[in-house]
């Protein structure tokens, strides 16, 4: 990463912690999982807790869902590492790679359902644009979807946007599709805590 | 507390810490990093990609910020402040637009319940 803190600035029990993961993972620690050990008081350990909450709290949309959405607001972003870590994830949560594979290449034509395609489509325009209008959000209210899931995929948006930009600022190391499928199991089997 | 309340509680929870707990880097440093705004030149190209075109941050932005004296811990704070406040200004659209939609949709409903 280009802050040399955020490749050696750790404590000898997360360095031992790092090492273990790498042993039983058979994958180094990804830059997205040690960015959160460093200073935790400062960011992580809030980061988790929020990230946590807005991809495994409780919502009417599933966590494959959530996931299909943390992909795409990375996409908007252009954020490799968090498109690649996402995809892996949201392939493993539907069981279905090509879904989530068509979504990303062109929205209007995926085999989603109309709510999440409206979801997906404000929340790009937000990205891209830096704005919603009343507009938007009716549009996604007439597809059929409730104002507290548009919160929720808010929160979502909320949660990528932050770790988007950290990913491309500090230089996150793209994984291979090995590892970033080690870091879809993980993320499945624990969350974000 | 309803979950919807849970979400944006966690969210205003690493708001606040960035923004006003300790720090190495000043509280108005993150402030204007935050917000994006009167940031001093020598952060200017660095918060300023972060926050609108994070794909374009280079190693030549970190050095110049490093070359005017700050450190890498408050570089790394200035930046984490720069990434939670562009999610704050989107977050906080996307609700104020869905806030406008149903008061919208509300009125509707109760103009057509009043003619009809």
């Amino acid at each position: 990463m280009r802050l040399d803190i955020l490749n050696r600035g750790y404590g000898a029990g997360t360095k031992a912690l790092f090492a273990l993961i790498r042993v039983f993972s058979g994958h180094p620690v990804p830059d997205a999982a040690k960015i959160v050990f460093y200073r935790s008081d400062f960011y992580g350990a809030r980061a988790k807790e929020f990230t946590h909450e807005a991809m495994r709290g409780a919502s009417s949309w599933s966590v494959a869902d959530r996931e299909l959405m943390a992909a795409f607001v990375s996409k908007a972003n252009e954020c490799a590492f968090c498109v690649g870590a996402h995809t892996a994830t949201a392939s493993r949560a539907y069981q279905d790679g090509a879904k989530v594979q068509a979504v990303l290449a062109d929205l209007d034509s995926a085999p989603v359902e109309e709510p999440l395609r409206a979801t997906l489509r404000m929340l790009g325009n937000l990205i891209r644009e830096g704005k919603a209008s009343s507009s938007d959000m009716r549009d996604v209210l007439s597809a059929g979807v409730s104002r507290q899931q548009v919160k929720d995929a808010l929160a979502v948006c909320a949660a990528f946007t932050v770790t988007n930009r950290l990913a491309d600022a500090f230089g996150f190391e793209v994984l291979g599709p090995e590892g970033f499928d080690a870091g879809a199991k993980y993320l499945l089997k624990r969350g974000y805590r | 507390m309803p979950e919807e309340d849970k979400k944006r509680a966690a969210f205003q929870a690493l708001v606040d810490r960035v923004l006003n707990g300790e720090g190495k880097a000043s509280a108005e440093q993150r402030a204007l990093a935050f917000r994006n705004a009167d940031v001093p030149p020598s952060l200017e190209p660095l918060v300023g990609k972060v926050a609108t075109r994070p794909t374009r941050v280079t190693d030549a932005d970190f050095a110049a910020a490093k070359a005017s004296g700050l450190t890498e811990d408050q570089l790394f704070e200035v930046v984490v402040c720069a990434a939670v406040g562009q999610a704050a200004r989107l977050y906080d659209a996307g609700l104020a637009a869905l806030a406008q939609a149903s008061a919208t949709v509300a009125g509707e409903a109760e103009s057509c319940g009043s003619t009809s």
